[in-house]
């Protein structure tokens, strides 16, 4: 991942969509924007770099550390650059309670890494997250927009597998 | 009596045209073209449906508290954070049947006097995100969003807005914060939001739940709403069920019903799963103290506990509970309840904003605590210190996190003390994978 400043800037069409979520809000209120704003440079690079950061404030006209303090609250802004695939794993209670320790032990023998960690080819990138809102389809983890439910170990396999055959 | 949830299954529910056919959108165009806005709030005043997010509270007389100065706008926010562990109905209404919910702002937004209106949606939710903006661009096309609604005068514009993964931003103030822009720390209340919310303007909050509870009233009149349920706990509820049941899922309750039916009934969780009993059980999502199977389906004085919120409360903390959030957790016999508090005690502490000392320090403090006694290494004097950590972060705090937190190692410790003393004195046995304490059956 490049840190060149000069280089951090949205492709036309994510600016587009920046330019219309700063419009949606009161005037003056444009730092309302700054979550989704963050959620779009996720989407672009797959992490939230430094530069990034202050490439969105100037966006939003506000100081570098408003974005830092923000971006560093939210559990869901990777700061570090992550694999291709970030799987979020739901570690709370009630996941727990229909066998989600032993599907999460599962997932990290068969990846050979753990919380945390990024596969050595680069493709998947394992977080321990708290619920996720899915409770009664539990286990559940989550790659990017989607969620995977009810997960068992052949389940689990049968993902990884699917996600390494895409390369 | 399905209020929410009568057309979920209606093939092609989630598009403005299947919605529609099914009745959708008529409370807009009652509301609009023959009600004031005093009507509206009058109308759901009447009905007495409380805050479906947790907290309980009458949705009629909060928006009565919302404070009108002239040339000063107000807004309406519906909080769509669910992140409470055990629940999951918002996310199942919204990716479900999402024009109910833009029904239910329009006329909420238009009681309110309210022309800029939010949906903030946990940033997980991103999928379900896109679903609600399709949603609101069809409404949009089809003249009940926008300019001049339905030639009636009134504007209104929605948003959705995600947040970015962080519990905390489901407590109303912390939920403004966040769609400023900020961190989510909670706020310092008074003022409250009603006077000073979003932009330091008068603004509500309400769950999806309640929000979507809106349109039917509007349709069918307050006091047909009030008739449904009993005393004050009326009309219907949305419960997640979760956990050691034959059928996890969401169910629209009418407000009312027997615990012990809910449990058992093939209507709804169909029983422990085949081989077990049930051994404990949180009503409302995980902050609500968690009781043992003696108190669930009855009360201390031995009457049937309903689905309500005063049923789940009798007997105070000492033998009740609350119905909170609707987050239904069933433990089975198989469920060490050490084990699970201290998972819940690591929720609270990854998800404290840090901001007042007693949750920040507290929640880490009792999740230590928990992981000694869980792992062997715990003393007889350390769940009498649970206990005193647990009441000193508990009203101490700006928001109610620190209740949330506290609660559930409070209510573990009063309810199941044997089973922390057997980890203490067992540790040995009680550090076996998959080791429970020896529990006896309470059989119904």
């Amino acid at each position: 991942m490049s840190t060149d400043t000069t280089e951090i800037k949205f492709t036309p069409e994510n600016l587009a969509k920046a330019q219309e979520i700063i419009a949606r809000y009161p005037e003056g209120k444009q730092k309302s924007a700054l979550l989704p704003l963050l959620h779009l440079v996720q989407a672009q690079w797959g992490w939230v770099s430094p530069e990034a950061m202050d490439y969105v404030a100037s966006l939003l006209d506000i100081q570098p550390i408003e974005v830092y303090e923000v971006a560093t609250f939210y559990t869901m802004y990777h700061l570090q650059p992550v694999g291709k695939h970030v799987i979020e794993y739901c570690r709370t209670g009630p996941c727990c309670l229909m066998g989600g320790e032993n599907v999460y032990d599962h997932l990290k023998k068969r990846l050979g890494i753990e919380t945390g960690q990024t596969t050595p080819d680069g493709l998947f990138t394992l977080k321990e997250v708290e619920c996720l809102a899915a409770c009664g389809w539990g286990p559940v983890f989550q790659i990017r927009e989607k969620y995977y439910m009810n997960l068992t170990p052949e389940k689990v396999d049968e993902i990884i597998d699917e996600l390494s055959k895409q390369e | 009596m399905k209020i929410l949830t009568e057309h979920i299954n209606v093939p092609g529910i989630e598009t403005f045209e299947v919605y529609r056919k099914q009745g959708g959108y008529t409370a807009v165009e009652k509301a609009l073209k023959k009600m004031t806005p005093e009507e509206v709030v009058e109308e759901v005043k009447k009905s007495g449906v409380r805050g479906r997010g947790g907290a309980g509270f009458p949705m009629g007389m909060k928006w009565s508290f919302l404070a009108k100065p002239e040339g000063v706008p107000r807004y309406l926010v519906c909080n769509a954070d669910e992140s409470e562990p055990g629940t999951f109905k918002d996310h199942y209404l919204m990716k479900s049947i999402p024009h109910l919910l833009i029904e239910g702002m329009i006329v909420s937004s238009y009681a309110l006097g309210a022309n800029k209106s939010f949906i903030y949606v946990r940033g997980e939710l991103m999928y379900v995100i896109g679903i609600l903006e399709k949603a609101i661009a069809e409404a949009k096309a089809n003249g009940f969003l926008g300019k001049n609604i339905l030639g009636s005068g009134y504007d209104l514009e929605l948003i959705v807005q995600p947040g970015g993964g962080a519990y905390i931003c489901g407590e109303e103030t912390a939920l403004l914060e966040s769609l400023e822009g900020k961190r989510g720390n909670p706020r310092n209340k008074p003022p409250f939001p009603a006077v000073k919310g979003l932009y330091q303007c008068p603004t509500v909050v309400n769950n999806v739940e309640s929000i979507a509870n809106t349109p039917w009233i509007v349709n069918n009149g307050g006091d047909a709403y009030a008739s449904i349920g009993i005393g004050r706990s009326t009309g219907t509820k949305l419960i997640s069920a979760s956990g050691h049941i034959k059928k996890p899922g969401v169910y629209e309750i009418v407000l009312g019903v027997p615990v012990e039916e809910f449990i058992y009934s093939d209507e709804y969780c169909g029983g422990i799963r085949d081989g077990h009993y049930l051994k404990a059980l949180v009503a409302g999502g995980s902050s609500v103290p968690i009781l043992p199977a003696h108190l669930i389906t009855k009360t201390a004085n031995g009457e049937s506990r309903l689905m309500t919120y005063e049923s789940l409360a009798d007997g105070g903390f000492q033998s009740g509970t609350m119905l909170g959030s609707g987050g239904f957790i069933v433990f089975d016999e198989t469920a060490c309840i050490v084990r699970n508090t201290l998972n819940f005690a690591h929720f609270y502490r990854h998800e404290s904003c840090g901001q007042c000392s007693p949750c920040r320090e507290g929640t880490g403090w009792m999740e230590k605590i928990l992981y000694r006694i869980e792992h062997g290494t715990g003393t007889p004097e350390h769940i009498d210190l649970l206990v005193d950590v647990a009441k000193k972060i508990e009203g101490n705090t700006i928001c109610p996190l620190g209740d949330a937190a506290a609660w559930p190692v409070a209510s573990a410790i009063r309810h199941f003390r044997d089973e922390f003393e057997w980890h203490v004195t067992h540790p040995e046995e009680a550090t076996k994978p998959g080791a429970v304490f020896p529990f006896e059956p309470v059989l119904n």
